[in-house]
């Protein structure tokens, strides 16, 4: 590393300055970028994370503030004209067109032609050789409709990469890829970075930051607070750094578990194609986890209790068995389910936040079929105060709340139907860390007023520390059921991949 | 991360468009000619004309705003007009008031029933919307002409000299079709932005997912909508028929792409998610007013249409630009 600051960057910038309407999301931000470094940048989400890195990759042009590449003062106009000086930005979104196969994807705007045909031979043997690169056992003819949605995270990496670059700009690449992936992806990164290239890292998961990252910036609410090498930086210490407070209590403290009866109970459950006779219980005030590898089935296994799937078996809801016939009975029979894809199922981004409120409970809004409206802003009122919802209005709409709030808004939305059994699929998904002690508590009060809590999560610690009890699902079955007593990462993991040993690539992907 | 102030404005632009573009045509067209801005050419003529495309885009305004589509409108028209007027027929000398009043009916329910059908195919048969009407336009539209023989159908002018002042008379000065614009049009706007079902609607058209996660029957809102675009059909052809006592090939022909327009112009947008009943109305008016002003100042008649169809082009770029700088 000896030397490395003496180097001309790659791309620096200077004061940088920028804001939406009135409010300042990045103020004065001085960032140096070096070939063969990472820098990971975090913060909390709202921090202007997302803001300068659009800004990096010229798909913003700053309020004010100057920008270097290679020395050279520059302004890029459009995203293209970074990509021509080797910046290129991988989108936490997936941007690939569904029906194309997966190296006409990687190609796709620059294909390989052979006179005027597109030689397709040529272009799946480059993609194969990129994604075998990347540790991604994908078939370069498979059309990407079919693929899971880290396998399509990795076909966007394999496309960013497929030329050389000089800065690749990383959001958030592994918050969607299982365990045995990431760690491919960190490989991949430790290696391009050796060639020379500059990386900027922006995740939330910090131990992956403690792995990979030589600098660490941290922003907050658009400031610069701290930029340093990343020698001797614990997670413990970047989480203090980005909330600017203590995290020492993340999880609330746990109750004891209950041993009321259950008040979910289900035998021989079935989601064909997903889930395979499944037999679970949960209990009043009690909170299980549902654990295991991202495509294990858990997320389908409960969009079939609550009829948004197709699916058989017998479900007993506070002890008298559960035939409904469409979501709606379940919600009216007292289970609610929210969705772990928010901005696709969950909330209705173009709209207001009352309207998202209410959406599902409208009939509690009603008279004679006719909305209360006055009713309605009161429940938001009351939503804003009971779940710490932070909006700078409340004629916002719901897409411009932080993920956290999003999250909150929907916790609201759902409580308002009163439930007894709540299931949270991914709680914490794209939420900040302050954000997230804050949901973590809500689902430890929902639990002390007696309600029934299922977490699913792919987060173990979120798991470990939040639940009396937890299942464990690998493709489509439950494989263990684990007590507080003996939960633990390395046993999650074991029982989560089929491996004998923690460390062992997992079967099941 | 937009700032929800910029968002507002901007937000309220979008909706007024449709009106500014009105008074500006206004404008134009009482500057091209003085008998323009009178009431007789305004409300007697225009308005008034207006009226059946008005209320069947108020209908539209429900399905597209739920993110559907209905061709089928124009052909919906001509069925439940020839259905009308063959039972009208059927009553010989003796018909009257009475026999006008259940032909009235008869029409609105043909029309529901023809908007059931397209939503029942629609959301039971798992079938895009643009397909399914674009048969069940092809069909009704074939029945017509087996009802009428190839020709049209008419009742007999005493009959039509009773019905006649649906269309030709006034209430308080003001005619009945432009009373009836407006009153389908309150009844639309309270259904949509006051009740339930019509909140269900908007979340429908904006994100179908999220809809179904929140407990709502899809397909029955969907199914609903297409049921009350029959309904105002069945409504605008009760005011069509004692306009001429008489029903042809060319009756409702092209109504589904002026509805669909009207609705476009009005600020609903096509994808779904946003319904503006005003601007659904405003959008109708525009469009006859384009006409009126064409024809005022004396354009060739056979090129009208050309005209008609850049100005809503140029009206739905300047929408376009409006919107991306929300």
């Amino acid at each position: 590393m000896t030397g490395v600051s003496a180097q001309v960057p790659v791309l620096s910038c200077q004061n940088l300055t920028h804001r939406y309407g009135p409010v300042e999301v990045l103020s004065d931000i001085s960032l140096d970028f070096h070939s063969a470094e990472v820098h990971a940048i975090i913060g909390e989400n709202g921090a202007g994370k997302s803001t300068l890195m659009k800004i990096l990759a010229g798909h913003l042009r700053p309020f004010s503030g100057a920008m270097r590449f290679e020395g050279q003062s520059i302004a890029f106009q459009t995203p293209h004209e970074a990509e021509a000086c080797g910046i290129v930005l991988v989108h936490q979104e997936i941007l690939l067109a569904p029906h194309l196969t997966v190296a006409q994807n990687i190609f796709l705007g620059r294909e390989i032609r052979r006179f005027i045909s597109v030689n397709d031979a040529e272009m799946n043997m480059q993609s194969a050789r990129v994604l075998a690169e990347l540790g991604a056992d994908i078939a370069p003819g498979e059309i990407v409709q079919n693929l899971s949605i880290a396998q399509r995270q990795l076909v966007q990496i394999a496309r960013a990469l497929l030329v050389p670059q000089r800065l690749v700009i990383f959001d958030e690449p592994t918050a969607s890829l299982t365990p045995t992936e990431t760690d491919a992806l960190l490989k991949l990164i430790a290696k391009i970075k050796v060639s020379g290239v500059a990386i900027l890292y922006i995740s939330h998961r910090l131990p992956e930051v403690q792995r990979i990252a030589d600098r660490v910036s941290v922003l907050r609410d658009g400031k610069l607070v701290e930029s340093r090498a990343a020698e001797g930086l614990e997670p413990i210490d970047m989480a203090r750094m980005m909330v600017g407070r203590d995290m020492a209590q993340l999880y609330p403290a746990k109750r004891a578990a209950p041993h009321t009866e259950a008040a979910l109970e289900a035998v021989d459950f079935t989601v064909p194609g997903y889930a395979e006779r499944a037999n679970f219980k949960v209990r009043f005030g009690e909170i299980v986890g549902f654990a295991g590898l991202i495509g294990a089935g858990r997320t389908e296994l409960f969009e079939g209790v609550s009829r948004l799937r197709p699916s058989h078996g017998a479900v007993r809801l506070k002890g008298s068995p559960l035939s409904p016939r469409s979501p709606k009975d379940v919600m009216d029979a007292g289970l609610v389910y929210l969705s772990e894809d928010r901005k696709g199922k969950g909330l209705l981004l173009t709209k207001t936040l009352a309207m998202n409120l209410t959406l599902a409970s409208l009939e509690k809004f009603q008279r004679a079929s006719v909305i209360d409206q006055s009713k309605e802003q009161a429940a938001l009122a009351q939503a804003f105060s009971d779940f710490d919802i932070r909006a700078k209005s409340s004629n916002m709409l719901a897409g411009q709340l932080s993920g956290g709030n999003q999250q909150k808004l929907l916790l609201a939305k759902m409580m308002l139907l009163a439930p007894d059994v709540v299931v949270i699929d991914e709680p914490t998904r794209g939420v900040d860390i302050g954000a997230k002690q804050q949901i973590y508590r809500f689902i430890a009060e929902l639990a002390a007023q007696g309600k029934a809590v299922v977490v699913i999560s792919s987060e173990m610690p979120e798991i470990i520390g939040l639940c009396h009890r937890a299942y464990v699902m690998r493709s489509g079955r439950i494989v263990a059921e684990i007590d507080q007593t003996d939960m633990s990462e390395e046993m999650i993991v074991v029982h989560a991949t089929g491996a004998l040993k923690v460390g062992m690539t997992g079967a099941a992907a | 991360m937009t700032s929800p102030v910029s968002s507002r404005i901007s937000f309220d632009l979008k909706t007024a468009a449709p009106f500014v573009a009105l008074v500006v045509l206004i404008a134009l067209g009482a500057f091209v000619h003085p008998k323009f801005l009178t009431f007789d050419n305004l409300v007697q003529n225009v308005a008034t004309r207006t009226s059946f495309i008005a209320i069947i885009a108020i209908g539209a305004t429900f399905v597209m705003t739920a993110g559907g589509l209905d061709l089928s409108v124009g052909s919906i028209a001509a069925f439940v007009a020839g259905v009308m007027l063959i039972y009208l027929k059927s009553g010989g000398a003796d018909a009257g008031v009475g026999m006008i009043a259940l032909a009235m009916g008869l029409a609105i329910l043909v029309g529901a029933l023809c908007g059931l059908a397209n939503g029942l195919i629609t959301t039971l048969g798992k079938i895009e919307p643009f397909i399914v009407t674009l048969g069940t336009m092809v069909i009704l539209r074939s029945l017509f002409t087996y009802l009428a023989n190839g020709g049209s159908i008419s009742i007999s002018p005493d009959l039509k000299d009773i019905y006649a002042p649906v269309y030709s008379g006034t209430l308080a000065g003001i005619p009945i079709p432009v009373l009836a614009v407006l009153l389908v049009a309150i009844v639309a706007a309270f259904l949509l932005y006051r009740t339930v079902f019509g909140r269900h609607v908007i979340a429908v058209g904006s994100n179908e997912e999220v809809a179904r996660y929140s407990g709502i029957s899809v397909n029955r809102v969907k199914l609903w909508t297409y049921v009350i675009q029959g309904v105002c059909v069945g409504i605008a052809i009760t005011l069509y028929v004692p306009r001429l006592g008489s029903a042809n090939s060319a009756t409702g022909l092209f109504w589904e792409l002026q509805a669909i327009t009207a609705v476009v112009i009005g600020g609903t947008l096509l994808k779904g998610g946003t319904g503006r009943i005003a601007g659904t109305v405003a959008g109708a008016f525009l469009l006859e007013i384009i006409g009126n002003i064409l024809t005022l100042s004396n354009v060739n008649v056979y090129l009208i249409g050309a005209v008609q169809g850049t100005i809503i082009i140029i009206a739905m770029l300047v929408q376009r630009s409006l919107m991306r700088k929300s």
